[in-house]
């Protein structure tokens, strides 16, 4: 049988890889990806603690539905953001929106 | 080994190494293919932990509707055709370095902890998660608030999103 | 006996275990098994698809159809399989090859994927999955997956066009297509199709007839097929997403594309139509079979009718149909039969009244759109009906010239 640790680790490794994407990556989309793997690596902990803990109690699965919902939107303003932002700058490299830095 | 640990196997490794092909390749639309296929093996985990409709929700919700979203923007915001040269900024050693660090302090953190040896209840007496799920979702006793939140919040997304992208 | 395929199964599963297999490798092995045979079956269909197509075509518009390879033309589909197959499958230079070659293979995995959870018969489902409602919108998103795939590793502007296309109308399309699936689930109370299907002593399209309607459209929108195949349209992007494919990797997106077909005929005919259940479906399932085979044909004919008689729409058209009109109703309809279900079932109705209130609901609802609709530009010129003198089909020489 899979013991939790496996999930934890699983996702563990998964967070750390996002993490390293949004960190390291140029453009801005990409950035967004790395998020996009972080927040599966929190869902898959909440639903793995779920099925681990008292399945009577379905809170770990509500979780994973809003964040669901959360991710959804993230993206959907993310995207308009970079898009609106290629028009003005032509240009999506996080580094060179540098406009508000001080 | 069970084939139930195989197969867990097979996914983490088909998972991890096209997460790390996510954050690593040069060429953005391959990047977002291999996103896909990351999402794909996060919803087999799911299917692994018994969550079958949360596995099809991230189906369709991350592959039908976010990483296409993606490819979209990938391709509207840049010369598609010729898509070459290091896509990582200057401080991507220190990111591979924390990103390495969190992983291994999570792992000495798990190693530590009671609760990594637990095991997975039978499910047999268990009720139906899908309907279990369906009635906390909409009972004013449970988590009805944050999901019409949630709604609200979806709503306002596609405003902000909608006006942002407008076409001056 | 009147259950075959459980028998067949069943005698399968004991010559294995019989030769000193394992329990649980035998249950695995025989899912494989079932698995090969389904898609087999699955693809021989397309085959006897693709005849019956061309001999419908033929007749709507006048012609006779293939009929010179066999009788009746039947082995007409055979020599085209001979053909493609005896075609070289060409890569084109500056084309992404991995994902070229992947693309055609995963457009033929999402609609094969379907059948997985397709009830055929009371006994015969390959997997009753208690989301397979939800299970068949998951795997239609990995065809417009496929798509974008095709479109952009080509490595051809048209392609591309075709795929930027092909994905705004299908992720626009979704959207009715998940609201109305979700009416027969209401219906239903269950989100598993067997469930559903068990759930029709009365067809839902009675109870819900607009909901069909549009799980039609849009369902032929998922397709792309005319009047919605803006996303081929040879006269304008050639051929759209696959103008690069060649031999067989063209074959398999136009086998998907008819499989596709077939496979909303299944839906349509299992979400509304009552999908196995006949008189005698329970005890002799292969009944069950036979009239599942029907109900599919007659939404495979409705679709392929409606194919042959409709130009295509412009882009703009499609998209403002599917906002400004298919998404509102499909949302009214939604709300309408939640609040009449939930008011019958708390009154306790009579299966007969509660039928009737639902189909007079959908009625009402149907009679309110055309209202609203006649309301927006009344007077526009396009919409006043012209007479037209009736025209003689042929006329002979000497009587045409005077």
């Amino acid at each position: 049988m899979i013991s939790l640790s496996w999930f934890l680790i699983f996702a563990a490794a998964l967070f750390s890889l996002g993490l390293y994407g949004v960190l390291a990556r140029k453009n801005a989309i990409a950035i967004l990806m790395g998020i996009e793997l972080m927040l599966n690596a929190v869902n898959i902990n909440l639903v793995a603690f779920w099925r681990y803990g008292d399945l009577a109690l379905i809170t770990g699965q509500v979780f994973a539905v809003i964040v669901f919902a959360v991710a959804a939107a993230e993206v959907a303003v993310g995207l308009a953001l970079v898009i609106s932002l290629y028009r003005r700058r032509s240009s999506v490299v996080a580094d060179e929106i540098n406009l508000m830095k001080w | 080994m069970s084939g139930l640990e195989i197969i867990f196997l097979v996914v983490a490794a088909v998972t991890l190494s096209a997460a790390f092909m996510v954050v690593t390749t040069p060429n953005l639309v391959h990047g977002a293919l291999w996103l896909v296929l990351t999402l794909f093996g996060v919803a087999a985990t799911f299917v692994l932990l018994n969550a079958a409709f949360l596995a099809v929700v991230q189906v369709v919700v991350y592959i039908g509707a976010i990483a296409i979203l993606m490819i979209f923007a990938i391709m509207l915001t840049r010369k598609v055709m010729q898509d070459s040269g290091p896509q990582t900024n200057a401080n991507w050693i220190v990111a591979a370095l924390l990103g390495l660090v969190l992983f291994v302090g999570i792992a000495q953190l798990l190693r530590k902890s009671s609760a990594v040896g637990m095991m997975m209840p039978a499910m047999d007496g268990a009720a139906d998660p899908v309907v279990q799920l369906g009635e906390v979702l909409v009972s004013p006793n449970a988590y009805v608030l944050p999901f019409e939140v949630a709604s609200v919040l979806l709503l306002a997304a596609m405003i902000g999103a909608i006006v942002v992208a407008w076409k001056k | 006996m009147g259950d075959p395929i459980n028998l067949i199964s069943q005698w399968f599963n004991d010559l294995l275990l019989g030769w000193g297999l394992g329990e649980k490798l035998v249950a695995v092995l025989s899912l494989f098994v079932g698995a090969a045979i389904l898609v087999t079956a699955s693809l021989l269909t397309v085959v006897v698809l693709i005849w019956v197509e061309r001999k419908i075509a033929g007749r709507l518009q006048d012609r006779i159809g293939p009929n010179r390879a066999g009788p009746f033309g039947l082995l007409q589909p055979i020599a085209d399989i001979i053909k493609i197959f005896t075609k070289e499958i060409t890569t084109p230079d500056g084309a992404d090859k991995v994902a070229f070659n992947i693309a055609p293979v995963l457009a033929m995995a999402s609609v094969l994927l379907i059948w997985a959870v397709i009830p055929m018969a009371a006994t015969v489902v390959g997997s009753d999955i208690n989301v397979g409602v939800l299970y068949i919108v998951a795997v239609g998103s990995l065809g417009i997956v496929a798509i974008l795939m095709a479109g952009w590793s080509s490595n051809n502007k048209f392609a591309l066009l075709g795929a930027f296309r092909a994905v705004a109308q299908m992720v626009s399309y979704e959207v009715p297509m998940v609201l109305t699936l979700l009416i027969p689930v209401l219906l239903a109370r269950s989100m598993g199709i067997n469930d559903i299907v068990q759930a029709q002593s009365t067809w839902f399209i009675v109870i819900a007839p607009l909901a069909g309607l549009i799980f039609l459209i849009t369902s032929m929108a998922e397709v792309g097929r005319a009047p919605f195949d803006l996303i081929e349209a040879e006269s304008e992007i050639v051929a759209g997403f696959h103008v690069e494919y060649s031999g067989m990797a063209f074959g398999m997106f136009y086998v998907s594309e008819f499989l596709h077909v077939w496979t909303i005929g299944a839906l349509i005919a299992t979400l509304f139509l009552g999908g196995w259940r006949g008189p005698g479906a329970e005890t002799w399932p292969i009944l069950g079979l036979f009239y599942f085979y029907i109900k599919t044909f007659v939404g495979y004919f409705l679709i392929t009718w409606i194919r042959l008689s409709l130009p295509r729409v412009r882009i703009d058209q499609l998209l403002s149909f599917n906002w400004k009109f298919l998404t509102p109703l499909t949302l009214v309809i939604l709300v309408v039969t939640a609040i009449v279900d939930k008011a019958l079932s708390m009154a306790g109705a009579a299966r007969w009244l509660y039928v009737l209130v639902m189909l007079a609901a959908n009625v009402l609802v149907g009679w309110g759109t055309m209202l609203v609709l006649k309301t927006v530009e009344p007077n526009r010129p396009g919409r006043v009906r012209q007479e037209f003198p009736p025209r003689p089909v042929a006329v002979a020489p000497e009587a045409a010239d005077n």
